[in-house]
């Protein structure tokens, strides 16, 4: 009964400090983000709140919190109340599977950097992130404006379609660490990151993951150009907060997923294996950003072609390419 | 009554309530996301009786890409609710008939087995074990369940192809 407890609180304390960690960092990311885009266009970004900008995040999430919460009057209210839980619950939960580090020992006992090793690990992240995809739809319905509608069915359609050149990616990584444990997924690239054998694969799933959180080339969803703000339009207050919260914890994760499954996770030299997936993550949120900042928006045809008629051909032929090498 | 047996009971009146609620709406995009929940809850039951990989597949499959078209068509075309009674006698009749009929027949069939009265216990299938039994026992019905599948793929094919072409010969 004891180590049961004992177990009981280790998984409240991992919770904790992984939620409190990915919330922070959401709100950073945001800085990090206005800091470098304002960088790459040569401008100074936020500077006003503390020195560098750097109470900016605190600044914003306070006045999140403080503003009026507006629901239209034609809003479906249960379902637009909803759609933010969906959309930032789902992209957290993902987190759940990504390990942090090897296995430790307190006590004589075995404590595993991780929230929970599934072993359908990847599938569950699957799972997931085709749950995401009703928070961006059900927002943009239940809104009851043009707007939101056509922003949610751009949402959807954009979503199915690059969940399945995202999935199909994979495939030669679970062939090659025969497991959909994240955990397994790891110990496989012991001796080197999967990157170097499936670099077709790391670009087919950095594209995609870009396409799935919605941002620049691929925000069509949200093209403020033509449909205000998308989805979200008629959201205020800490109900868009959720939304914004949702999607640079989805970086967070893409970047984690990106970092586990083709640069061989919390593996490196000298530093301790946290830093490690940390400065990963770090990097390929910083390559999604500079990524914002040097493409234009794709059109819609041009986004549905490369999804249909490039990525997933592409994937399909990995698989088949992968499955000849790992067969003989 | 063991902490399992609780689950099991609770997810099933979780999945007859939401599938109730779901039939039982005008409002389809309503119908839609209680039917999630419902899918939702039958994945948990999956996982509560050992198919961890099922229940991720269910999500995927069901929640997440079937009812996502659905909800897509919905919303496309912005279906109003029909006035009139909720379920025609036309149509209820025979699903009260089938549903009576998949009822005694699916109690039977559980009934004859042994394995009935067992107590429910905790167990796992890794993806490995559930693939093996799946191909190595149950090879022909995935061969029927995908050549069905090629079909309606290249039915739909098909619908596409001729209604592309309908369209260009109208063009002058």
């Amino acid at each position: 009964m004891i180590m049961w407890f004992a177990g009981l609180i280790l998984l409240i304390v991992k919770l904790a400090v992984v939620l409190g960690f990915l919330l922070f960092l959401a709100a950073y990311l945001v800085w990090v983000e206005r800091k470098f885009l304002a960088r790459l266009q040569i401008r100074y970004g936020p500077n006003r709140a503390g020195r560098y900008g750097l109470l900016q995040p605190i600044a914003d999430t306070v006045k999140m919190l403080t503003k009026e919460d507006t629901i239209p009057d034609g809003a479906d209210k249960g379902l637009f109340c909803l759609a933010p839980a969906v959309v930032a619950m789902t992209a957290m939960l993902m987190f759940a599977v990504v390990p942090f580090g090897p296995e430790l020992s307190v006590f004589g006992r075995k404590v595993p950097l991780v929230i929970t090793d599934l072993n359908i690990g990847l599938l569950f992240v699957f799972a997931l992130s085709s749950l995401g995809v009703y928070g961006v739809a059900l927002g943009g319905w239940a809104s009851n404006s043009k707007y939101s509608l056509l922003g949610g069915i751009r949402g959807a359609a954009q979503m199915i379609s690059y969940e399945l050149a995202l999935g199909l990616s994979l495939v030669p990584i679970v062939m090659l660490a025969r497991s959909f444990s994240v955990v397994d997924i790891v110990q496989a690239q012991e001796r080197y990151p999967f990157i170097l054998v499936q670099p077709v694969a790391f670009v087919i799933f950095m594209i995609s993951a870009m396409a799935e959180s919605k941002r620049i080339p691929f925000d069509l969803p949200e093209a403020e150009n033509e449909l205000v703000a998308g989805f979200h339009t008629e959201y205020s207050g800490i109900r868009f907060g959720l939304f914004f919260l949702g999607e640079y914890v989805h970086m967070q994760v893409l970047g984690a997923l990106v970092a586990v499954l083709f640069l061989g996770g919390w593996r490196g030299p000298f530093l301790p294996p946290p830093v490690w997936l940390f400065i990963k993550i770090i990097l390929v949120v910083l390559f999604m950003i500079w990524t914002r900042g040097t493409l234009p928006r794709l059109r819609y045809d041009q986004l549905m072609t490369l999804g249909w008629k490039m990525l997933i051909p592409l994937a399909l032929l990995n698989i088949v390419v992968t499955g000849a090498v790992v067969l003989f | 009554m063991t902490l399992y047996t609780a689950l099991f009971y609770l997810l099933g009146a979780l999945i007859v309530a939401s599938t109730g609620v779901a039939v039982t709406r005008r409002n389809l995009v309503h119908a839609v996301v209680y039917l999630i929940l419902s899918f939702f809850g039958t994945s948990l039951l999956f996982y509560l009786l050992g198919a961890p990989l099922l229940a991720a597949l269910w999500v995927i499959i069901y929640a997440g890409a079937i009812m996502v078209l659905f909800l897509f068509i919905i919303m496309m075309t912005r279906a109003d609710a029909q006035a009139g009674p909720l379920f025609p006698p036309g149509q209820w009749i025979p699903a009260a008939v089938l549903g009576l009929l998949y009822l005694v027949v699916g109690s039977l069939m559980v009934l004859a087995v042994p394995e009935t009265g067992a107590e429910l216990r905790p167990a796992v299938a890794a993806p490995r074990n559930f693939a093996l039994h799946l191909f190595e026992t149950h090879w022909l019905s995935v061969e029927i369940v995908s050549v069905l599948l090629l079909v309606a793929l290249m039915g739909a094919l098909y619908l596409g192809r001729r209604r592309e072409t309908d369209v260009s010969g109208e063009e002058p």
